[in-house]
C-alpha cells in the first residue's frame, strides 16, 4: 500500500489515543470502584477517601493526556 | 476544518519580545484578579458586605480545604497554594469566555485564508503550565530545605546500601518527572477542550456547544484544585521526610 504521509499521520492521531485512553479508563474505574466500597464499609471517613480518590484519578488521568498531547504532536507538528 | 495550533501564535512584538495571544490573556487574567482584590479589600469590616463576602467565602474554603490536607503546615503552604488554585481557575475558564479564540486577525498561510486569534486561554499554552509546573516543583524543594535544612538531601542521596541509594536516585527522577506530569497535565485537559469547543461549534453552532461548555467549566474547575491538591500534598510529604524513619 501506498499511503502518503497525511494518511499516515491521520490513522495514528486516532489510533494513539484510542489505545493511550483505554489503560487509564480501567484504571479510574477500578479507583472509584474501590472508593465505593471503602465508603460503603466506613460511611464515616467520607471526605478523607474522597479526596484521596480524586488524588488518584488525577495521576491515573494524567497519563491519558499524555497520549492524547502525543496524537496531537503527530498529527499538527 | 478549523485550524488548531498546539502552540500559541505570536500577534505582536514588544520591544523585541514576542507578544502571544495567550500573554495577552494572561495579562487579561492579572487584571480580573487585580480588580477583583481591589473591590474587595477597600474598606473592610468585620461585617463584610459585597465583594468582600465573596472574598471571604473563597480564601476561607480554600483554607479549611488545605487544612483537611496539610494539617498545621496550612500557614506555610496556603498562600502558594490559593494563588496557584485561583490563578489556574480563572485562566482555565477565560477560554469559555465568549471572542477568546473566535474574534482575531485574518492573513495568508499554508496557502490558505487563516484567523489568528486575539485571546487564547492561559493555561492552554505550553508555556504557561511549564513555567506554572517549575513554581511548584522548585517551591517544594525551597519548603523542603527550609523545614529540613541540610537533612533535606537525605531524601535523595541515601548511603545506607546500594538498594537506598538506588531509591534515592528514583526520588530525584520523580521530581523532575513532576514538572513534566504538572505541566502537561494542565495543558492537555485545557487545550483538548478548547480543540473539542472548536470542532463542536463548527459541527453544530446551536444548542450542541452547551452541555460540552458545561464539562469545561467543570474541568477547568477540577484541573485547578488538582493542582493546588497535589502541590499541597507533594509539599507535605517533602516538609514530613524525616518523620516516618524516626
Amino acid at each position: 500500500m501506498d499511503m502518503d504521509e497525511n494518511s499516515i499521520k491521520t490513522i495514528m492521531f486516532g489510533f494513539t489515543i484510542a489505545v493511550g485512553g483505554g489503560g487509564p479508563a480501567i484504571a479510574i474505574g477500578l479507583l472509584t470502584g474501590k472508593a465505593l466500597e471503602a465508603i460503603g464499609r466506613n460511611p464515616e471517613a467520607l471526605n478523607d477517601i474522597r479526596t484521596n480518590m480524586i488524588l488518584g484519578i488525577a495521576f491515573a488521568e494524567s497519563i491519558a493526556i499524555y497520549s492524547l498531547v502525543a496524537a496531537f504532536i503527530i498529527k499538527f507538528v | 476544518m478549523p485550524h488548531v495550533s498546539l502552540a500559541a501564535e505570536k500577534i505582536s512584538s514588544l520591544f523585541g519580545l514576542t507578544v502571544t495571544n495567550s500573554l495577552l490573556a494572561t495579562w487579561l487574567t492579572m487584571a480580573l484578579l487585580f480588580i477583583f482584590t481591589w473591590l474587595a479589600t477597600r474598606r473592610l469590616s468585620l461585617h463584610p458586605t459585597g465583594a468582600q463576602t465573596l472574598a471571604e467565602i473563597v480564601v476561607g474554603g480554600l483554607y479549611d480545604f488545605f487544612q483537611q490536607v496539610t494539617g498545621e503546615n496550612v500557614k506555610k503552604f496556603f498562600p502558594l497554594a490559593a494563588s496557584l488554585f485561583l490563578f489556574i481557575l480563572v485562566s482555565n475558564w477565560m477560554g469559555l469566555l465568549p471572542g477568546v479564540g473566535t474574534i482575531g486577525f485574518f492573513h495568508h498561510a499554508h496557502g490558505q485564508e487563516v484567523m489568528t486569534p486575539l485571546f487564547r486561554a492561559p493555561t492552554a499554552d505550553l508555556n504557561t503550565t511549564i513555567a506554572l509546573a517549575l513554581i511548584t516543583v522548585f517551591a517544594i524543594q525551597y519548603f523542603g530545605f527550609r523545614a529540613l535544612g541540610f537533612h533535606y538531601t537525605g531524601r535523595f542521596i541515601i548511603l545506607n546500601s546500594p538498594i537506598m541509594f538506588a531509591v534515592g536516585i528514583l526520588e530525584l527522577v520523580s521530581e523532575i518527572a513532576k514538572i513534566i506530569s504538572f505541566g502537561f497535565r494542565l495543558f492537555g485537559n485545557i487545550f483538548a477542550g478548547e480543540v473539542l469547543l472548536t470542532v463542536i461549534a463548527f459541527l453544530i453552532p446551536f444548542v450542541a456547544p452547551l452541555p460540552f461548555l458545561a464539562m469545561e467549566l467543570f474541568i477547568g474547575m477540577i484541573q485547578a484544585l488538582v493542582f493546588s491538591m497535589l502541590f499541597a500534598v507533594f509539599a507535605q510529604i517533602a516538609v514530613s521526610h524525616g518523620e516516618e524513619h524516626s
